[in-house]
């Protein structure tokens, strides 16, 4: 046996575990950069305990990697429904900003079940999309995993948690296209929830009614679904007005900024604003790691969580940025890889679905940065602080390895 | 089931699905990162140092203004501001509740303030121009609870002569809000100290020179975090001096021989250069008290004082001439061949004339007699006057009054000058009084300067300098400048200089011939000719005027004055002594008497001799 496999049989595929380390050490570095501000700020200081998490992480990484595959496809029922008490559990006892019920506190850390529940979920979905062998041809047969997605789903929209509820959505998408669920039967599946955004206006609306008819009647699958998927994007449009009433004032202004970020500079556009102005200050080159003036000064708003990006292109410049997104795509790449070469379905689809989770948190975080996403409070995995994510994230990658290390 | 090879090839194509995905998501990242760190980086730039820099302004130190023979009537002492960055309401508020107790603010202070920040919420709010050092430094002490505020040197206006030179200096203050709209303050911004009346708003635009700019970096939160170079990125620009006609010394005796208990003013002209040699209002305030924000209850106490002392009686009130007016009609009256100088009317004096339905007295009871009208502007007849204004008659007297600028503002460079009234139609008086609501007899009254007539004191100095030069008087300025000089009215007496001498003759009988009404106070070493004037008033006791100029053949000064209720019965006239007081010293000053002998003949002054 070379040297090389030896490795890959202990820790699975050693460059992203290098690569995970590299990212790791450049964010604290960031979270390093994002404390040190000339005005009091939460933020000074944070690096220590990012270290102290990180250590936590690494820690639970051995772990989590020494569990053979089959141990974890038969613990993901227990572990679900574990994630789903606790999903319970912080609707009662949760706290959170803005009255949100988010983390539950536990003295000196704070915790965040819908980072377990995302792991949780993902280990049940894979089983239950891997038993099936036949990829499904009928909607109605992707009722199980659809369900199993659903339930938490609807418990973090009650936190409420709207990027956490996105992740999940994207949780299901990712395993029913690795299950290899033809591509028109997933955008069935997603219709509804495109009804639900373009609801605002009843012209787009209408239009995609019209283009949906006319996509079911090319496709032609069975009426019965045909009429129920017609049904179902009539019943959210409908829903949409309603719900958005039901959102937190915050979470409507975060929408509506996506929307126009100029409208209102000073408030709730604040955080676009001020992220926009910081990276492009920073042009080619950067002002210098530890010297970005915006967020020495307290511009930036979050600069050590969801803005931490921000903090990279105001002080490394378009150069640091590419180098950034060229390591996380990297990694992600590799991580494609790993699903590909996984020996059985399971392990794929558990590792093509942190591909997806993890895709979805950077181009949602690192678009927001830019304005080409909405503001949704995902954090950037490696870089923004953050304890129950950045233990999640090197849990993930342990399956990751693990089942790299059994291919 | 599937065949393994079937599974790989299915993995192998989604995998590669999600690749071209990744990759295409990082290419459109970096194309947005692109657009904005490279193609649009010069712009955020530009908006990073906006949002980091705060421009303050430095003031600049105004000019300052010298009187005639060089002494300090306005000049700058160092001083402080405080003023707070903008910043949020609630924040400025408690910035302000912590500054309170340092800067003296009471709650009604914080009020007022509060109402100008909400006005203009992004501009620095100037919350005190006129802090000591004691302050400043307390503020300083506790730097890191003050971090808004934004202390300033900045000159501090200061007037050595205080009230003597109120009404001419006028003041500064903090620019208001409607004189931030008005297009005379284009350029100007909030916070900025301007001059607000007098001489100190006249001439605002020479005084005021250009404000610098400094940069302070802050926060997000809009403390102030350090300062940006180590001076000023843009100096500001001094104002530039004003030299003044003014002579102090005339002005401070004018003030410390005012009658007291008595309101006026008194304006002195030299009618060579048509400077304002004396300018004073009586009762006056401090100038002074309102640098730096006059408080609520000095502001209140002056406002509503009966003696209105921040009326400025020279420029800014008018008063019925009286008899001040008798050579105006003379002049009207020879320039149109009604009357000359030896002329005698029909009816002598007997103390009164009856026209009408009733009965016009002299302010003699006893009558003068028969007089010409030399004796009757001698000694201010008024039965003559009556008969002249009727030969003369309404139209014409409303005419020749207004071709010799009666009504009308002299044009002294001070703003808000009153400019007096004297009708200028028939049409006038129809509206006045209804078209038969009045009589042809109006003319009596304005003969002697009565009825409807009111002059402010400058007016009457132009008419009195025309006499006694011959020529169209320079317009009065206080300024000192060439170019002022050469600006003269558009009017001239138009009397041939024969006739101008012999009314000059009779004006100087008023003071030296001992039949004159103001023989008593003539002069030892000058020839002053003038006259005296009774004004009746609704208010009380008649205004004492007197409108005189010496030396009477070429004279260096022109002066009227007029003491409110100063002529309580004929033997007190207070503007008589007053002015003549004036006269005499102005002209020992500039004609001092040779040592050896104090008692030789004013031949050097270009005075001919004359026999009182």
């Amino acid at each position: 046996m070379s040297e090389g496999a030896r490795w890959r049989e202990q820790v699975g595929d050693v460059q992203l575990l290098g690569l995970a380390l590299l990212l790791s050490a450049l964010g604290l570095a960031m979270i390093f950069s994002a404390g040190q501000v000339d005005v009091p700020s939460v933020a000074t200081g944070i690096w220590r305990r990012q270290l102290l998490w990180l250590a936590i992480a690494l820690a639970g990484f051995v772990v989590v990697s020494r569990v053979p595959l089959r141990w974890l496809e038969w613990a993901a029922p227990g572990a679900y429904v574990a994630a789903l008490a606790l999903l319970g559990i912080v609707l009662v006892v949760g706290t959170g900003p803005g009255g949100t019920r988010s983390w539950i506190n536990l003295g000196p850390a704070r915790l965040q079940p819908a980072e377990f529940a995302k792991l949780a979920t993902i280990l049940l979905l894979a089983r239950t999309v891997s038993g099936n062998g036949t990829p499904a041809g009928r909607l109605i047969e992707l009722w199980k995993p659809v369900l199993v997605v659903l339930v938490p789903m609807v418990l973090v929209l009650a936190q409420p948690d709207l990027g956490s509820a996105i992740i999940f959505g994207v949780i299901l998408i990712a395993a029913l296209y690795w299950a290899g669920v033809p591509l028109a039967m997933l955008f069935l599946l997603v219709s509804p929830g495109v009804s639900l955004l373009l609801g605002f206006s009843a012209v787009v609306w209408g239009v995609w009614i019209v283009v949906l008819a006319a996509f079911l009647y090319v496709h032609r699958p069975y009426l019965s679904e045909s009429l129920a998927v017609l049904a179902a994007n009539v019943a959210t449009g409908a829903l949409t007005l309603p719900l958005w009433s039901r959102l937190e004032p915050y979470q409507q202004d975060r929408l509506l900024v996506f929307l126009n970020p100029d409208a209102d500079p000073r408030g709730s556009g604040w955080h676009l604003v001020q992220s926009k102005v910081a990276i492009g200050s920073g042009g080619l080159l950067g002002q210098g790691y530890l010297h970005g003036p915006q967020k020495r000064l307290a511009f930036l708003p979050e600069q050590h969580t969801d803005f931490i990006f921000s903090v990279v292109g105001e002080e490394l410049g378009f150069i640091g940025v590419v180098v950034f997104l060229a390591l996380l795509g990297w990694f992600l790449g590799r991580i494609l890889a790993d699903a590909r070469d996984a020996p059985s379905e399971f392990g794929g689809t558990v590792v093509f679905c942190l591909f997806g989770v993890w895709f979805a948190h950077l181009v949602i975080n690192v678009g927001m940065t830019v304005g080409l996403m909405p503001i949704t409070g995902l954090p950037l995995p490696f870089l923004s602080y953050g304890g129950s994510f950045l233990v999640s994230v090197w849990a993930g990658l342990a399956m990751v390895e693990r089942v790299a290390a059994e291919s | 089931m599937l065949g393994e090879s079937e599974k790989t090839d299915r993995s192998r194509h989604r995998a590669r699905g999600a690749r071209v995905v990744l990759v295409l998501a990082v290419l459109v990242l970096v194309g947005a990162f692109f657009r904005l760190q490279v193609l649009h980086s010069s712009s955020y730039e530009l908006r990073s140092e906006r949002n980091r820099l705060r421009a303050i302004t430095v003031p600049a130190p105004r000019g300052t203004m010298y009187d005639r023979n060089g002494r300090v009537i306005a000049e700058n002492v160092p001083g402080y501001s405080v003023s707070l960055l903008p910043g949020r309401e609630d924040t400025v508020r408690a910035s302000l509740a912590r500054l309170a107790p340092i800067l003296g603010l009471d709650a009604r202070d914080q009020q007022a303030l509060m109402q100008k920040y909400e006005a203009l919420p992004q501009r620095p709010l100037l919350v005190s121009d006129d802090a000591s050092f004691q302050q400043v430094s307390s503020i300083e002490e506790r730097r890191p609870e003050f971090r808004r505020a934004v202390v300033d040197m900045r000159p501090r206006r200061r007037y050595p002569d205080g009230h003597v030179v109120a009404h001419v200096v006028g003041y500064v203050g903090e620019i208001s809000e409607s004189e931030l709209k008005n297009p005379a303050f284009a350029g100007y911004d909030a916070g900025r100290i301007v001059g607000k009346m007098g001489l100190e708003r006249e001439y605002e635009d020479t005084l005021g020179g250009d404000p610098g700019v400094r940069y302070v970096e802050v926060n997000a939160l809009g403390s102030i975090v350090r300062e940006m170079g180590p001076g000023p990125a843009v100096p500001p620009v001094p104002g530039h001096d004003l030299e003044l006609g003014l002579d102090m010394k005339l002005q401070d005796f004018a003030d410390s021989t005012f009658p007291p208990d008595h309101r006026g003013a008194v304006v002195a002209v030299d009618p060579h250069t048509g400077e304002a040699l004396l300018f004073y209002s009586h009762p006056e305030f401090d100038p002074n008290a309102f640098v730096g924000g006059v408080d609520v209850d000095t502001w209140e106490s002056l406002r509503d004082d009966p003696a209105k002392p921040l009326l400025n009686r020279v420029t800014g009130a008018a008063y019925p001439p009286g008899s001040t007016f008798k050579p105006v009609i003379s002049a009207i009256a020879m320039r149109r061949g009604v009357v000359s100088i030896g002329d005698h009317m029909d009816i002598p004096c007997r103390g009164a004339l009856r026209y009408g339905t009733r009965v016009w007295r002299c302010w003699k009871p006893a009558g003068h007699g028969s007089l010409s009208l030399a004796g009757a502007i001698e000694q201010s007849c008024d039965v003559y006057f009556y008969q002249l204004g009727m030969k003369l008659g309404l139209d014409a007297m409303m005419d020749g009054s207004h071709r010799l600028g009666f009504g009308d503002p002299t044009g002294i460079d001070l703003p808000h000058e009153a400019a007096g009234y004297f009708p200028a139609s028939r049409e006038w008086f129809d509206r006045r009084y209804g078209p038969r609501g009045w009589t042809e007899s109006v003319v009596l009254n304005l003969a002697i300067g009565q009825g409807e007539n009111q002059q402010p004191l400058l007016r009457q100095v132009l008419f009195y300098a025309a006499l006694a030069t011959g020529r169209r008087p320079i317009v009065p300025h206080l300024l000192r400048s060439r170019a002022l000089e050469r600006r003269r009215v558009d009017w001239s007496l138009d009397l041939p200089d024969a006739e101008r001498r012999q009314l000059v003759d009779a004006l100087v009988s008023v003071v030296n011939d001992p039949k004159g009404t103001a023989y008593p106070w003539r002069l030892e070493r000058w020839t002053m000719a003038g006259k005296t004037g009774t004004a009746q008033n609704p208010q009380g006791a008649p205004h004492s005027w007197f409108v005189a100029f010496a030396p009477a053949q070429d004279p260096d000064i022109v002066v009227a004055a007029v003491v409110e209720h100063g002529h309580p019965d004929n033997t007190v006239s207070l503007a008589v002594p007053y002015v003549s007081a004036i006269v005499e010293r102005y002209l020992e000053e500039i004609h001092p008497a040779p040592a050896d002998s104090a008692a030789a003949p004013a031949a050097d002054t270009g005075v001919a001799g004359e026999g009182r």
